[in-house]
């Protein structure tokens, strides 16, 4: 159709080898925003066109998943697991120390888009907690002193 | 070069975590041949490094990169125990020894991407005699084996294997659940990362058993590397004839697929995780009818948990009766129990039902690394019960747990020092229920919220006797109004705080470490 745009079919063309898989609409999200980084606004019209739904259900489905976000994360994302064994190995205290060396809350994304901070529930580290995961690299027996410091690292390896 | 040594360097989550993968590095550049392996579960030791000598595997943990130099000296001249991080052979450590692996047998040892190591270490046989045996006497050995369901609620899988089998229909399915969120395990994780193979045999033989042609994992999608792992092993099951259209010469086929998963607790949950594998909203669906009869697509589905469809290849190759004998009463097998928290020897120990929590926390796991009191234990992931020592002699087995209100769950034991403050863990219950409540039933996804919020009265001290009244009304209502164990099994970590650690909850309490809400105190 005349009005689509070219983003529009890209978004197509992602969705499209998904369908008619069983769990298509959730493979296929993920798909969009692994090579997206998130999931932009025509996303419901393209998957709902693709996977003969409405753009409600598709809605749905999107805000029920945790791992599918609406905006870019941070270039780096970090994520400490909040969870009870890592509760028990100082998760907590090791929250509020990395969120006031790093100026941010959780769940936020820092005003300058460096960095996001996210709540975890479990990467099965139980045994090394507390653990953190940080651009996609494990992180277990974490410290605040060893998060900042992968955290500066990254950035550097970026500039 | 030939004769260069063999060393074995784990890649599994643990080890990759705790530095495993520069220590690899640094024996790559020197005259090793480096084979990969899973976890022995002595995560105290990771990452561990091992070398063959006369069979024997000698051990050097946990090695940092540090230590590398120093290593590469050692495992060059044979002088072993002279290195600070010698551990000695492996399968002589007393944790080794005290354990009976029959799940977890090949796991730290082979190349879990090697279908050869599999096979020369036992793996297939199972399927290979399952795919000349009658589907029905592959359903008895299992019912036979007295094996229950290892997710968590412990029904017995022999039963639902007959279901599934003796169901009429035009397609049934396997349905692997692979969405480990349990905080406090990791066994999952550990066998898909080390030994994927066993999945898939356990899996392929429950196809032919029940007559179920196709299968799904259903795993979270937390586990990157078990994605990358598992990926490959069942692409390789495809090329060696393991999975497909002729499964080992059985003239059956089955199709076995990795579906990944988006992020959310509820999913581990069985009728979620077929919603969710239909590409849904993961809500739980009512009970009646059972996923066996009504399950993926409306068809009937064997949904088993990891762990249960991996002891499926010991049970076909030993019998049932050979895995009934192991354990207690009516808690068959082996368990794999996986330590974490305040303990020194945090990992997976395999054994027979039949030890109590206290061999576990003190004998096995040495007590609190930290070299404080242990003040509390939770069994059984986050709807699982908070016990105190007082209840250490419990044995742990299905029943013995419940009738002290707690639960094996999936096996994790976290420990909790004196520093625990028991009404903070039960407002995190209530919180972590409200984030991951699905949504579809009132008792769960209300009551969550007003549970935080009635914890968080308590903590201040408001109307105090009201509320700890209302906090036990409204566990009682989610225990009986909810669909399913998100909202029904909340409660018992509430519970089990209020129950086991009444001080907890008392205004003032002595041992309050912070106050909720507006009056945080640091």
């Amino acid at each position: 159709m005349g009005g689509t745009s070219n983003k529009n079919r890209a978004l197509d063309e992602i969705v499209r080898p998904y369908v008619g898989r069983t769990g298509g609409l959730i493979c296929a999200l993920r798909a969009i925003q692994a090579e997206i980084g998130f999931l932009p606004p025509e996303t419901e019209a393209a998957a709902a066109a693709a996977f003969n739904l409405t753009r409600a259900e598709v809605k749905g489905v999107i805000s029920f998943y945790a791992d599918f976000v609406r905006k870019p994360k941070g270039e780096t994302v970090i994520r400490l697991c909040a969870a009870e064994a890592c509760q028990a190995q100082g998760a907590r205290s090791l929250e509020m120390e990395v969120c006031r060396r790093l100026a941010i809350e959780p769940g936020a994304t820092s005003a300058s888009g460096d960095l996001t901070l996210e709540r975890v529930y479990c990467l099965g580290l139980c045994s090394a907690g507390p653990s953190a995961i940080i651009d996609g690299a494990l992180m277990g027996k974490a410290t605040p002193e060893k998060i900042v410091k992968a955290f500066e690292t990254g950035r550097g390896a970026r500039k | 070069m030939n004769d260069a040594p063999t060393i074995f360097i784990p890649l599994d989550s643990v080890a990759l975590a705790l530095g495993a993968e520069e220590v690899a590095a640094a024996f790559l550049v020197a005259d090793f041949d480096i084979v990969r392996t899973g976890s022995r579960g002595m995560h105290w030791l990771e990452p561990l490094v091992e070398i063959e000598v006369g069979g024997a595997r000698i051990g050097f943990g946990p090695v940092d990169a540090g230590d590398t130099a120093s290593l590469r000296e050692v495992l060059l001249s044979g002088n072993f125990a002279a290195h600070p991080k010698y551990v000695g052979a492996i399968d002589e450590l007393d944790w080794m020894k005290n354990q009976q692996r029959l799940i977890f047998a090949r796991c730290g040892i082979v190349d879990p991407l090697s279908l050869d190591d599999y096979e020369e270490a036992g793996g297939l046989t199972a399927l290979k005699k399952a795919a000349n045996t009658p589907a029905g006497s592959l359903c008895e050995e299992v019912l036979a084996s007295g094996l229950r369901g290892r997710g968590g609620a412990g029904f017995p899988a022999g039963v639902k294997w007959k279901t599934v089998a003796e169901a009429q229909a035009d397609a049934k399915y396997i349905v692997c659940n692979a969405d480990e969120g349990d905080s406090g395990t990791f066994a999952d994780r550990m066998i898909m990362e080390g030994d994927p193979f066993l999945l898939i045999e356990g899996m392929a033989i429950a196809g032919l058993a029940v007559g179920a042609t196709r299968g799904f994992i259903y795993l979270r999608s937390e586990y990157p590397l078990a994605e990358r792992i598992l990926g490959e092993a069942v692409r390789i099951a495809y090329n060696e004839g393991v999975l497909g259209a002729d499964v080992c010469g059985s003239g059956k086929s089955f199709d076995l697929e990795l579906f990944i998963g988006a992020g959310a607790y509820i999913c581990g949950e069985e009728t979620s995780l077929l919603n969710s594998l239909e590409g849904k909203r993961g809500e739980v669906r009512a009970k009646p009818p059972l996923p066996a009869l009504e399950g993926l697509h409306g068809k009937p589905t064997l949904v088993h948990n990891v762990l249960t469809f991996c002891a499926v290849p010991d049970i076909v190759r030993a019998g049932g009766k050979a895995y009934a004998s192991l354990g207690v009463g009516k808690s068959c097998g082996t368990m794999a129990f996986q330590l974490s928290g305040d303990v020194k020897f945090p990992g997976l120990f395999e054994a027979p039902f039949g030890l109590t929590l206290r061999d576990l926390v003190e004998r096995i796991g040495g007590g609190a690394r930290s070299g404080k009191g242990i003040r509390a234990i939770q069994i059984g992931g986050p709807l699982g019960a908070y016990l105190p020592p007082s209840q250490f002699d419990t044995i742990i087995d299905y029943e013995a747990l419940l009738a002290i209100g707690a639960g094996v769950g999936h096996g994790g034991i976290v420990v909790f020092n004196e520093d625990v403050d028991l009404l903070e863990q039960a407002r995190y219950a209530f919180e972590f229920c409200a984030e991951e409540s699905c949504g579809k039933c009132t008792p769960c996804r209300i009551g969550a919220v007003r549970g935080v919020e009635v914890i968080d009265r308590i903590g201040r001290g408001e109307d105090h006797a009201e509320n700890m009244q209302t906090l036990t009304d409204l566990c009682e209502l989610m225990v009986d109004g909810s669909l399913c164990a998100m909202g029904g099994m909340t409660p018992i970590p509430v519970q089990s705080a209020l129950n086991n650690f009444p001080e907890d909850f008392a205004f003032p309490s002595i041992r309050r470490t912070f106050a909720a809400g507006a009056e945080k105190t640091p």
